[in-house]
């Protein structure tokens, strides 16, 4: 027999009585009482939402006028007859109503007498990968559901990985849906013993299997009679039971990454933030990273008073002995054992946006309070999540994950993913669009960067440039194919020269015949392209030359990327404007023909995009100009700097 | 909210009076304390709230040491919108439409609001940090994924940002929380006798004389409190007799609607509240 459908637990009553008897008791327990963040995944048929209803309405967090809509749901659109449907309860918008299904992350909120819950529903789908990292990355605890009759699938390996990936220790396997199977403790027994195999092959150190039913209530909150061979805790006891994944971070060094910077009145500056791990007390040592500075914790300031010590998870503002420098994005941590601070690392890399990875495109990277510039390499490899298998590959694409390693323009404080996931994990941004484009997890620095140190030399920039009575500068044309880049670069080179100018001109194709001949015309190859363009330009620059650089340049990410790797002002963006009907009816080279023809891929116009310059220092209509008259407007505005 | 002061170029925190408010004012006073929260607390009114709502925002405001802006929709108010005749338009002109209004008049690019996930379905899969557009609307579609703690409030020139700090907060967390930090809350919350008619089904405040009685209608001196706290002709209150905190915590943890139902907006239509987020109710 099976329990409850319309009935609360025993529990809940007892919950009632306490409340109804001695509110301040009931209210001294639920204060004190931690909060579990688990999530539950599984395929799309794998009961998920149910599960999910089945807590929340067995913990009493549906309440009547909720009851009596989800019974009018589950008549119109339920799929469980004049049962109620409790996956109702939990699909929130109303497309996805519709459709049956949920396509996002929702969070859902329960409480027991002995813990509170946020529970991630994550959806099952193949391409929302993406989601359930999301909702894995906040939690303590993984609910993985197996549809008993299915046993495991393709996709409980793909979440089983994921929820490894991501550091979650504590896992759930749910075999659902019992009552199909006649609560057979041979076909439970034969799904653990094929789980294993799986488990033991990606490294995940321990699971706990659980038989259960949704729908009918079976080991979800009570031990059901269904099963008497299984021994084993209830799903709900054993949520109630599992460790927080706070408690792991009490014991290590302290660490607070600075959020703001608290200054009142010029007799106060603080620094306010929230404790990463460990505990902080009035007369630490602490230092302060990257710079490396140290001081003493002076006090830790709250709105209800100093405090004597706080610990990880604890918004805190500290004071130090010393004025020393300090500001948003620094680690402060204890003296004797800092985190280390690199500018290189390998990680593992899950891409979340629909345009693929571009190895060499200069991404942010934002890991706590600290936002640089990163850019990735090549993948090492590619994960087929659905086996673990290494896959050899070029770029990443949405949903997938692979390992790479990475290169940020300033030197980032962190840990290792696998020993603080606050200090280990980032998040990639699009610099364009803005959008988070791939979450990361740092394994380690790359040693290399420390082991290459910077060489100063004597007869630097300014003597190079003095002695040439000149201010280096890079001209970068950027435009269409056909637009006349090196037609006028080369005429604002010649003016230059005769004015007694050390100049050079970096041209787009005669660059392609040596230094970049290994390279082709895919987006990929194209950011390489620019890169090692901008890095040559600098070079020169430093050698005191004015440089002029003539590549079509289509993408304003890698025109940034070139423009801040330059100091300010030397960097002078040319835009030659001509629109794409003139630079195709021109067709000087024979390129849009081919192009059009369907000969020449990836040509920037016609099946490859322009991304014009917004904010171009100088810019010519070579359609009202003549490339002459271009050339001395150019020379002009540059003598004027 | 440090991150937001950080990274934001204009904040507010829209302020409506209720106990979620409350709650997240106390917060940022924390937060930034000894600062005074770095922002403006900005209230959308109607008009229609109840006295002693707008009692309680002079003093909160001032308490706070923030400064206090109060819009108004000057088109609602000029054609004198009111939720006797107007029904759903009442909602539509003095808040919708009043809260896309004021953040543009000022430009403010991040907004904090008290929305809770518990409180609504749709709610449930708000991130913490929600993206509009240039138009103020919302697609939830196009979300975000916030993973970790790390928020990415990158965003282009028109955009804007709603952030919700309280959104894993549930009711219970709410009121424990008011309780234990003592913070100032609209009396109405509590019970006392107030003068009452009842009309399809809700049990109305006569709040001033602006509310036209029916024929027969005669207002009722009753034992009442509000669970949740709005324009006073559209806010049901419930017969009680918790006068304090616990009382009102007791109350809810024993009573069997759902905190909303006392609101008529929530009604109008299936899926209503998904409807007027994505317009750019809050």
């Amino acid at each position: 027999m099976t329990n409850s459908t319309n009935t609360h637990s025993d529990k809940a009553y007892e919950a009632e009585a306490l409340i109804a008897q001695d509110i301040d008791a009931y209210l001294e327990k639920h204060q004190h009482k931690s909060m579990l963040r688990f999530i539950t995944c599984g395929s799309v048929d794998d009961g998920k939402s149910t599960l999910i209803g089945r807590l929340l309405y067995d913990s009493k967090m549906i309440f009547e006028d909720q009851l009596a809509s989800l019974e009018n749901d589950s008549k119109s659109v339920g799929t469980q007859g004049q049962e109620i449907d409790f996956a109702l309860l939990v699909d929130g918008l109303a497309a996805e109503r519709e459709q049956g299904i949920t396509i996002d992350v929702a969070y859902r909120f329960f409480a027991t007498e002995k813990r509170k819950f946020i529970v991630a529903d994550t959806p099952g789908h193949e391409q929302y990968t993406r989601n359930m990292v999301t909702g894995a990355s906040t939690a303590d605890l993984a609910v993985i559901l197996i549809d008993a009759r299915q046993g495991v699938l393709t996709q409980t390996k793909r979440h089983s990985y994921l929820v490894n990936l991501l550091g979650i220790k504590n896992i759930v396997l749910a075999v659902n849906k019992m009552d199909l199977v006649d609560y057979s403790e041979d076909r439970f027994k034969e799904i653990i013993s094929d789980y294993k195999e799986f488990a033991d092959s990606i490294g995940m150190e321990s699971f706990t299997a659980i038989p259960i039913s949704g729908l009918k209530g079976d080991n979800i909150v009570d031990k059901s009679e269904a099963t008497p061979w299984y021994e084993g805790a209830t799903l709900l006891s054993h949520l109630e039971e599992a460790p927080v994944s706070d408690s792991s971070m009490v014991d290590r060094g302290f660490r607070m990454s600075v959020q703001w910077v608290n200054r009142p009145n010029l007799d106060f500056r603080g620094f306010s933030g929230i404790v990463t791990s460990g505990t902080v007390r009035p007369g630490d040592a602490i230092r302060v990273l990257p710079s490396g500075k140290t001081s003493t914790v002076k006090s830790i300031v709250t709105m209800d008073g100093d405090l004597d010590m706080a610990r990880v998870g604890q918004s805190i503002t500290l004071t130090f002995e010393d004025e020393i420098d300090c500001s948003r994005g620094d680690i402060i941590a204890t003296s004797d054992a800092p985190p280390e601070v690199a500018d290189q690392f390998e990680s593992t890399i899950v891409w979340m946006a629909e345009e693929e990875m571009l190895s060499g495109r200069p991404y942010l990277l934002k890991i706590g309070s600290q936002t640089v510039s990163a850019t990735i390499t090549e993948p090492k490899y590619e994960v087929n999540v659905n086996t673990a298998g290494k896959l050899p590959s070029k770029t990443l694409k949405l949903n997938s994950i692979g390992v790479c390693n990475i290169a940020t323009s300033k030197p980032v404080t962190f840990e290792c993913y696998a020993d603080n996931p606050d200090m280990g994990g980032f998040i990639l941004i699009d610099r364009m669009t803005n959008a988070t484009v791939a979450a990361g997890m740092i394994h380690f620095a790359l040693r290399r960067s420390q082991n290459i140190h910077w060489q100063a030399v004597d007869v630097d920039k300014d003597a190079h440039s003095a002695q040439k009575n000149q201010t280096p500068r890079l001209l970068w044309f950027t435009g269409l194919s056909g637009s006349g880049k090196s037609t006028i670069a080369n005429l604002v080179e010649k003016k230059l020269f005769a004015e007694g100018k050390h100049t050079f001109l970096l041209d787009g194709d005669n660059v392609r015949h040596g230094l970049n001949k290994d390279l082709g015309f895919t987006d990929a190859c194209r950011v390489e392209n620019i890169r090692r363009v901008g890095e040559v330009a600098k070079l020169m620059t430093d050698a005191g030359l004015i440089v002029m650089t003539a590549f079509i340049s289509p993408f304003q990410a890698e025109r940034q990327m070139v423009r801040d790797m330059f100091g300010d002002g030397e960097f002078i963006e040319v835009f030659v404007d001509t629109p794409l009907e003139v630079a195709e009816e021109r067709d000087v080279k024979g390129l849009y023909k081919k192009a059009r023809a369907g000969d020449l891929k990836n040509f920037t116009g016609i099946d490859s995009p322009y991304e014009q310059p917004q904010n171009a220092e100088i810019r010519v209509n070579t359609v009202e100009m003549s490339a002459e008259e271009a050339a001395d407007l150019i020379v002009e505005k540059l003598m004027a700097l | 909210m440090r991150e937001v002061a950080a990274e934001a170029e204009k904040p507010v925190m829209l302020y409506s009076v209720g106990k979620d408010s409350a709650v997240m004012l106390h917060l940022a006073k924390k937060a930034f304390y000894p600062s005074p929260p770095p922002f403006p607390l900005m209230h959308v009114d109607t008009t229609w709230k109840f006295q002693a709502m707008y009692q309680l925002r002079e003093k909160a405001a001032k308490d706070a040491g923030m400064e206090l802006i109060v819009y108004q929709n000057p088109e609602a108010k000029e054609k004198g919108i009111n939720p006797f005749d107007h029904g759903s338009l009442h909602t539509d002109m003095w808040k919708t439409e009043g809260l896309k209004q004021a953040l543009t008049k000022y430009g403010f690019d991040a907004a904090f609001g008290g929305a809770r996930r518990d409180e609504e379905k749709s709610r449930a899969k708000e991130r913490i940090f929600s993206f509009r557009t240039s138009n103020h609307r919302w697609d939830p579609k196009n979300q975000r994924p916030e993973l970790w703690k790390q928020y990415n409030m990158r965003k282009a020139k028109d955009e804007s940002i709603r952030v919700f700090p309280i959104s894993n907060w549930t009711e219970l967390d709410i009121w424990q929380y008011i309780h234990l930090e003592n913070i100032d809350i609209v009396p109405l919350y509590k019970s006392a006798k107030r003068p009452t008619v009842e009309r399809d089904g809700m049990l109305l405040m006569v709040d001033d004389d602006r509310f036209p009685l029916k024929e027969g209608e005669e207002p009722v001196m009753r034992s009442i409190r509000f669970r949740t706290l709005g324009c006073y002709p559209l806010t049901g209150a419930v017969e009680s007799d918790a006068e304090t905190l616990p009382e009102i915590i007791q109350e809810m943890l024993l009573t069997t609607t759902s905190e909303r139902q006392g609101r008529a907006i929530d009604h109008d239509q299936a899926a209503s509240m998904e409807k007027k987020k994505q317009e750019g109710y809050f």
